[in-house]
C-alpha cells in the first residue's frame, strides 16, 4: 500500500499524462457515432501507431539529457527502404523487416559514436546526420511510390482477427468475439515495450542512461561505463524510429521520402516526450509516458472531426483551430509544469 | 610545543595493519601536497586525521582511494604493496571512500544507488529488481536506517537520509577500510549520534575506518587513534585521551600566525554605522540575526560550515526571497530583491561569493572583460562602452591587485587560482561598493596571494568600506577581523572582539560548547606565549 | 603577409572560407568541362547568391542571438511566415512595421517563457511555433493568402542600387547594428557573460532575465525582417514559407564557430557560415545534384567542420 503511493507520487507525470490521454480520447469516444467500437479502435490505433514509435524513439537520448533531432528522417529512411524491400517470399520478407530494423540501428548507432567519440553536442549532430538520413531516403525514393507485401499490410494494420484471416489460419470462434478484436497497432505497442522498453531499462547499460541524465558526474564516479550507455540509448532510438518508419510503408503500401513530414515526426516527438512526462533535462521519465503523450496529441485532432459545427461549442469543431488547440496544449502543460520556480526561495537555484 | 614532542606515539601495535604508507610524497607542480608521509591504520578502529584545511588530508585520502596518484611512496594494504589508477581498482581491494559531495544519482531510487555499481542479476543478465530491494533493505538495516524505504527516489529524501544511504551504498561494496570525509558536516545533531553508533557497531565488527572531521567533539566521541597533519607532513598519531583538546589544537595550528596579517589600528574614532540588520530570518536557516556595521570596520562571521553565513551574506546581496526583518543601509530601511539593485549607487554593495569559478567568473571570458563587467554603465556613454576608459580602469585594477597576467584579453581560466580570485576582487572594487561582502575568500589559495589579500581587505578599511568577511579559518577571522560573530544553526550565538577574539573561543562557541573557565584561560595564555615566543 | 593575416582569423572562419573556395572551385571545374564557362566566379552570380544568402543571413544572425546565450529559438518557421503575413495583410505604408510588430511579440512572448518560467527554449519555442501556426492557419483559412507585397517590400527584396543587391544592404544594416550591440555595448558583453555562466552574470548585479527577453526578442525581429523581404521576394506570404530557414540558420551560426552552448561566437563566422550553406545548395543545384546529394554532402559538411573545431572538452579523469 505505502510502496502503491510511493509508486504513484513518483510516477505523478506518468499518470497526468494517462488521465490527459482518457480525457481527450473519452470525449473523442463519447461523441463519435461509432464510439467504443471495435472499427474505431483499429482506425485511431492505426492513425496514432508511427507517432508513438518516434516519441518512443526520441525518449530514450532525452533520459540521457541529449536530444536525437534525427528520428524523423531515420523513420522516413526506414520507410523507403522498407518500400524497397518488404515484399516477395516470406523469407524475402522476413529479411526485408530485418534489413529495415538494421538500417535504423546503425542510423542510431552513428549518431550515438559521432556524439560519444567525437564530443560533439546532440542537438547538433542529429541535425546534421538527420539531413543526411534523409538525403538517402531521397536517393532510394526520388518520387512516392514502392512496393509493400499487401498480405502483410492487411495483417498488420487491421485487428488480430486480420491476421488468421489474412493468411487462412483456422480462427478459434471464442477467439474471434474477443482477443481477436484487439487493433494489431497496439498489440505491437505492447510487444514493443514488454520485449524491448523494459528489459532495456532493467539492464545496466539503461540505467545507466537514466544515470547519466540525473548526474552525469556522479554516473563517473560511480564507475558506470557512460559511453556505452549513450551510444546504446541513440542505437535504440534508431530502431524504434525504425519499427515506426517499417509501420508507416505497412500503413500506406508505399514509401515516400517527406522532408516536411520527417521534421514534423522530429517536433511532435519532443512534444510528445514532455506531456508524456520525461525531463528535457533527462533522468526523469520513460517511454511509456510518451507513448501516452504520442497518443494524447494525435486524439486532439481527432476530436475535431466529431465536433457538432452547429452545437454550442460549434467553433472548435474547426477543423482551423486544430494546430492552435495543439499548440495551446503544449504551451500550458509545460507552463504549469514550470511553475513551482516561483515557490524557490533562494534565486541562484533558478539557474540549477 | 617542545613538551609535545617529548611523548612517545603510543599505538596500538597488537592488532594487525590494514593499510600502511610509507614515505608517500604528492607534488603539484612546484607545491609539495605531501611530503615524505608514514602512516599506519590498524583493523577495528577509527583512526581520526586531523588538520587545517590546506594541511594535505584530502590529498591524502585520494592517494589512499585510488583519485589520483602518489609521486613517491608506497601504499600496503594488509602488507601488499598496491597502486591503483582510479577508484573502481581501490574498490576491489576493499577501499571504499565516502566523498564529501555526495556521490548519489538523486533521480534514482535508493535501492538503484546502493546497488549502481554492481547490481544483482537475474538469469537474463537483467537487473533483479527484487534481489536489490532485499539488498538494499539489508544494507539499510545495516546502518539503522531500516525506516528508509527502498523504492524512494534519492532526490526526495532529506539531506541527512541521503548521507545515511552514501554509507549504507559504501558497506554494499564490502569495504575492508572506510574512508568517511566530512561524513557529518550535513547533518543535524540527531543525525549525527545516529551516524555515530553505527560507526561504532561497524568497528565491534572489525571494520577500519578513517574519519575526517572539523568538529572536535566528534573525534572525541569516536576516534580510537589520533593523526595531526599540518603543511602535508604528518606531525604525529598518538591515541585518544593521551592529547587534551587544546594540545591537540595547538598541533594543528602550529605556526606563527600573527605576521602574516596586517596591524588592527587600536583606537578608532566612532565612525556611522553603514549597515543594521535586525531580526533577519530566512526559511528555517536563519533565525533573527541581528548585525551592525560600521565605516571603515571589518567584521567577521564564524562557526562551522553550513549555520547560515552564506545565507546572511546572500540576503545582504539581494539573493534571497522572503526574507523576514529589517536591513537598514545608511539609516534607510531597504528591500534587497537583486544583485543589480544591491550594487547600485544607493545601497553600493558587492559581494565576492563562494566558489569563485561556478559564481564568480566567466571562465572562457577574458580578464578584463570579467574585471568589467560589473562596472559597464559607469563605463558606458550612452549606449556605447567607452573602451579607452575601460582599458585604463582594467590596466589600474591589475597593477592595483598586482595579477600576473600575460594579456588583459588572456581567459581567465588560465590564471591561477589566487590570481583569479584576484580578479573577481578587482571587479567589485571597480564598481567603487562601499560595503564589501566575502563568502571565504581565501579557500585554496596559496599563503602568499592571502597575506596580499589581508592586506589589501585592512587597506580598504582604513579608506572607509565596511567589510564583512566569512571565513571557515580560525586564523584569518582573529587576524583580520575587529568584530566576530559566530553562528550556529543559523543564529548568532557570540559575538567576539578584542582579547576574547581567540582561537580557543571561537573554536569552543562554534561548536556551541562552553569550556571550562579555566581551561579557557589557560589556552589563552598557552596562545600569547607562543606568539611571544615565535615573534 | 597575407598569409599570416589569414592565419590570425578565427580556426572555424577559417575552415569555413576554406571550404567556400573549394565549393567554388569544385563547381568552377564542373562548369568548364560541362559548359566551359565559368559561371561560378562571375560576379552576377556571386552577386544572386549574396542576396539570396541574405534571407538565410539574417535568420542566422537573429539566431545567433540566442544560441549566444546558450538558447535556441525553434518558432522561426512561422515567426517568418507570420512577419510576412502581417506585412502583406497590411499593406501600405505600414506593411513592414507591421510584419516587425509580430515578430516583437512573438520575440516578447518566447523570452518572457524563457526568462520567467524558466521552460527549456526548445520546448517552449516549439509551443509558440505551433501556436503561431495555429493562429495563421486560423487566419488564412488554410488558404494561401491573396494578399500582396507592397512595392517598398519588392525593392528591398529584389532591387538593386549600384548593382548590388538591396537585401544585401537590409542584411548589411542589420549586421552592423548587431556587431555594434555585441562588440560595443554593454548588453552585448551581458549576453556573452549569460552564455558563459548565468549565475556569475546575475552575482555580477546583471538583470539577466531583461537581456533574455531582448535577445528572444532580437531574435524573433530578424526573423520577421527575412520574413518581409521573403515575401517582397516573391511578392506574397504563404504557408511554410519558413520551414526551410530553422535547421540552415542553426547550422550556419553552428559552422560559424558559435558554440551551440552558447558563449562564443562572432558575427563575422555567421556571415561565413551562412554564405556557404547557400552557395553549397545552389552549387549542388547548378550541378544538378539530386535533392538526395545535397542532403547527404550538406549534413557531411556540417558534421566534419564540427570534427575538425567544435569538439567538447575531454573529460576529467
Amino acid at each position: 500500500m505505502i510502496n502503491l503511493r510511493l509508486w504513484g507520487s513518483q510516477n505523478w507525470r506518468l499518470l497526468l499524462a494517462i488521465v490527459i490521454f482518457a480525457l481527450i480520447y473519452g470525449s473523442y469516444s463519447y461523441m463519435h457515432p461509432s464510439g467504443g467500437t471495435n472499427r474505431l479502435f483499429v482506425q485511431n490505433a492505426n492513425e496514432i501507431f508511427v507517432l508513438v514509435m518516434v516519441s518512443m524513439a526520441q525518449t530514450i537520448p532525452v533520459l540521457t539529457g541529449g536530444l536525437d533531432l534525427s528520428v524523423g528522417a531515420i523513420m522516413t529512411l526506414t520507410n523507403t527502404v522498407a518500400s524497397e524491400v518488404v515484399n516477395g517470399s516470406p523469407s524475402e520478407i522476413l529479411l526485408g523487416i530485418i534489413l529495415c530494423l538494421v538500417v535504423s540501428s546503425l542510423c542510431g548507432f552513428i549518431n550515438g559514436c559521432i556524439i560519444v567519440f567525437g564530443r560533439l553536442q546532440p542537438i547538433i549532430v542529429t541535425l546534421a546526420t538527420g539531413a543526411v538520413f534523409m538525403g538517402l531516403a531521397l536517393f532510394i525514393r526520388p518520387s512516392p511510390g514502392g512496393n509493400v507485401d499487401s498480405d502483410l499490410s492487411f495483417a498488420m494494420t487491421f485487428d488480430l482477427n486480420e491476421i488468421f484471416l489474412t493468411y487462412k489460419w483456422p480462427l478459434p470462434t471464442w477467439f474471434e468475439s474477443t482477443v481477436g478484436l484487439i487493433p494489431t497497432p497496439l498489440v505491437l505497442i505492447l510487444i514493443v515495450v514488454f520485449a524491448i522498453w523494459l528489459p532495456f531499462r532493467s539492464s545496466v547499460t539503461g540505467r545507466g542512461c537514466y544515470a547519466i541524465g540525473s548526474s552525469m558526474g556522479a554516473a563517473y564516479m560511480s564507475g558506470l561505463d557512460v559511453d556505452r550507455s549513450k551510444i546504446a540509448a541513440y542505437t535504440l532510438s534508431g530502431l524504434l524510429a525504425g519499427i515506426g518508419g517499417l509501420y508507416l510503408a505497412l500503413q500506406t503500401g508505399s514509401g515516400n521520402a517527406d522532408v516536411p513530414q520527417a521534421g514534423a515526426y522530429t517536433l511532435n516527438s519532443i512534444a510528445a516526450v514532455v506531456i508524456g512526462g520525461t525531463s528535457l533535462y533527462g533522468g526523469i521519465g520513460g517511454v511509456i509516458g510518451s507513448i501516452f503523450g504520442a497518443m494524447s496529441l494525435r486524439s486532439i485532432s481527432f476530436n475535431f472531426r466529431v465536433f457538432d459545427a452547429d452545437g454550442p461549442l460549434g467553433f472548435i469543431a474547426d477543423p482551423l483551430l486544430q494546430p492552435l488547440f495543439e499548440g495551446t496544449i503544449l504551451l500550458l502543460a509545460v507552463s504549469i509544469g514550470a511553475a513551482s520556480v516561483f515557490r524557490i526561495k533562494n534565486r541562484l537555484k533558478l539557474f540549477g | 610545543m617542545l613538551a609535545q614532542k617529548n611523548r612517545v606515539p603510543t599505538e596500538t601495535q597488537t592488532s594487525k595493519v590494514v593499510l600502511q604508507l610509507k614515505g608517500i610524497g604528492k607534488r603539484y607542480g612546484g607545491v609539495k601536497a605531501l611530503n615524505n608521509v608514514d602512516f599506519k591504520c590498524s583493523q577495528g578502529s577509527i583512526h581520526a586525521i586531523l588538520g587545517e584545511n590546506g594541511a594535505g588530508k584530502s590529498t591524502l585520502i585520494k592517494i589512499i582511494s585510488g583519485v589520483i596518484q602518489a609521486s613517491e611512496g608506497t601504499v600496503e594494504i594488509s602488507g601488499q604493496a598496491v597502486k591503483f589508477a582510479n577508484p573502481t581498482q581501490a574498490v576491489k581491494q576493499g577501499v571504499v571512500c565516502i566523498f564529501q559531495e555526495l556521490s548519489l544519482l538523486p533521480d534514482l531510487s535508493v535501492a538503484d544507488n546502493i546497488c549502481i555499481t554492481d547490481p544483482p542479476r537475474n538469469r537474463f543478465g537483467l537487473i533483479d529488481k527484487s534481489a536489490q530491494i532485499r539488498l538494499a533493505t539489508q544494507l539499510l538495516a545495516q546502518v539503522n536506517c531500516a525506516d528508509i524505504n527502498p523504492r524512494e527516489l534519492v532526490r526526495d529524501l532529506p539531506l541527512s537520509r541521503r548521507q545515511m544511504v552514501e554509507i549504507a551504498k559504501a558497506l554494499g561494496r564490502k569495504p575492508k577500510l572506510l574512508i568517511l570525509d566530512e561524513a557529518t558536516s550535513a547533518l543535524s545533531a540527531a543525525d549525527v549520534e545516529k551516524v555515530y553508533e553505527i560507526l561504532k557497531k561497524l568497528r565491534s565488527d572489525g571494520l577500519t575506518m578513517l574519519y575526517i572531521s572539523h568538529r572536535m567533539h566528534e573525534i572525541e566521541e569516536l576516534a580510537d587513534t589520533l593523526s595531526v597533519f599540518r603543511n602535508g607532513q604528518h606531525i604525529e598519531t598518538f591515541s585518544k585521551g593521551s592529547r587534551n583538546n587544546d594540545e591537540i589544537i595547538q598541533m594543528m595550528i602550529g605556526r606563527d600566525v600573527t605576521s602574516v596579517f596586517p596591524a588592527k589600528p587600536i583606537a578608532k574614532t566612532i565612525k556611522p554605522t553603514v549597515l543594521k540588520i535586525e531580526n533577519l530570518s530566512w526559511s528555517n536557516q536563519l533565525k533573527n540575526v541581528s548585525l551592525s556595521l560600521k565605516e571603515g570596520e571589518i567584521i567577521g562571521l564564524g562557526g562551522l560550515d553550513g549555520q547560515g553565513q552564506h545565507e546572511i551574506l546572500l540576503a545582504l546581496f539581494g539573493v534571497l526571497k522572503g526574507y523576514q526583518g529589517k536591513i537598514i543601509i545608511n539609516g534607510n530601511e531597504t528591500l534587497f530583491t537583486s544583485p543589480k539593485q544591491a550594487k547600485s549607487e544607493a545601497i553600493s554593495i558587492a559581494l565576492i561569493p563562494e566558489d569563485r569559478k561556478t559564481q564568480g567568473l566567466m571562465l572562457p571570458m577574458g580578464i578584463d572583460d570579467n574585471i568589467s563587467i560589473a562596472s559597464l554603465k559607469r563605463l558606458s556613454k550612452g549606449l556605447m562602452i567607452n573602451k579607452n576608459k575601460e582599458t585604463q580602469n582594467v590596466n589600474e585594477m591589475i597593477e592595483k591587485m598586482s595579477i600576473k597576467v600575460g594579456a588583459a584579453s588572456n581567459p581567465v581560466s588560465s590564471l591561477s587560482g589566487g590570481n583569479q580570485q584576484k580578479v573577481v576582487i578587482a571587479k567589485w572594487l571597480m564598481t567603487q561598493a562601499k560595503i564589501i561582502l566575502l563568502d571565504d575568500p581565501t579557500r585554496g589559495i596559496d599563503v602568499g596571494t592571502k597575506q596580499e589579500l589581508y592586506q589589501l581587505f585592512r587597506e580598504l578599511a582604513d579608506k572607509g568600506h565596511s567589510i564583512i568577511l566569512y571565513s571557515t579559518d580560525y586564523d584569518e577571522l582573529i587576524g583580520c577581523c575587529d568584530r566576530v560573530s559566530i553562528l550556529y544553526q543559523g543564529s548568532i550565538i557570540k559575538e567576539l572582539a578584542g582579547d576574547d577574539l581567540n582561537e580557543t573561543n571561537i573554536i569552543a562557541s562554534s561548536l556551541n560548547m562552553a569550556l571550562e573557565k579555566d581551561q579557557v584561560k589557560r589556552m589563552n595564555k598557552r596562545n600569547e606565549n607562543n606568539r611571544e615566543v615565535s615573534l | 603577409m597575407l598569409i599570416t593575416k589569414f592565419l590570425l582569423i578565427d580556426k572555424p572562419i577559417r575552415y569555413a572560407l576554406g571550404i567556400i573556395v573549394l565549393i567554388l572551385l569544385t563547381g568552377t571545374t564542373y562548369t568548364l568541362v560541362t559548359q566551359g564557362t565559368m559561371a561560378f566566379l562571375s560576379p552576377t552570380y556571386l552577386l544572386q547568391q549574396l542576396q539570396v544568402a541574405s534571407f538565410l543571413g539574417l535568420v542566422a544572425t537573429g539566431m545567433m542571438m540566442v544560441i549566444l546565450l546558450g538558447h535556441i529559438d525553434l518558432s522561426i518557421p512561422w515567426t517568418v511566415t507570420c512577419a510576412a503575413m502581417a506585412a502583406t495583410a497590411m499593406g501600405g505604408e505600414w506593411a513592414i512595421p507591421a510584419g516587425l510588430a509580430a515578430g516583437l511579440i512573438i520575440g516578447l512572448v518566447n523570452g518572457l517563457g524563457v526568462a520567467f518560467l524558466r521552460v527549456p527554449s526548445m520546448i517552449f519555442t516549439l509551443g509558440v511555433n505551433t501556436v503561431i501556426q495555429g493562429l495563421m492557419v486560423v487566419y488564412t483559412g488554410g488558404f494561401a493568402p491573396q494578399t500582396h507585397s507592397t512595392p517598398i517590400m519588392e525593392t528591398l527584396a529584389t532591387g538593386h542600387l549600384l548593382g548590388i543587391p538591396n537585401a544585401l544592404f537590409v542584411w548589411a544594416f542589420v549586421g552592423s547594428l548587431i556587431v555594434f550591440m555585441l562588440t560595443r555595448t554593454a548588453m552585448g558583453r551581458y549576453i556573452f557573460a549569460i552564455g558563459n555562466r548565468e549565475v556569475a552574470a546575475y552575482l555580477s548585479g546583471i538583470n539577466t532575465r531583461l537581456v533574455l527577453i531582448a535577445s528572444f526578442v532580437m531574435c524573433s525581429l530578424c526573423a520577421s525582417m527575412a520574413g518581409i523581404l521573403l515575401a517582397g521576394y516573391s511578392t506574397k506570404a504563404y504557408q511554410g514559407m519558413g520551414d526551410l530557414y530553422l535547421l540552415p540558420a542553426i547550422a550556419a551560426v553552428v559552422i560559424g564557430g558559435t558554440n551551440i552552448l552558447g558563449g562564443k561566437g562572432t558575427f563575422t563566422g555567421t556571415v561565413v557560415g551562412a554564405i556557404l550553406i547557400v552557395l553549397l545548395q545552389s552549387v549542388l543545384s547548378v550541378m544538378q545534384m539530386p535533392e538526395a546529394g545535397r542532403q547527404v554532402i550538406y549534413g557531411t559538411v556540417i558534421i566534419s567542420m564540427l570534427l575538425v573545431y567544435g569538439r567538447g572538452e575531454k573529460k576529467e579523469g
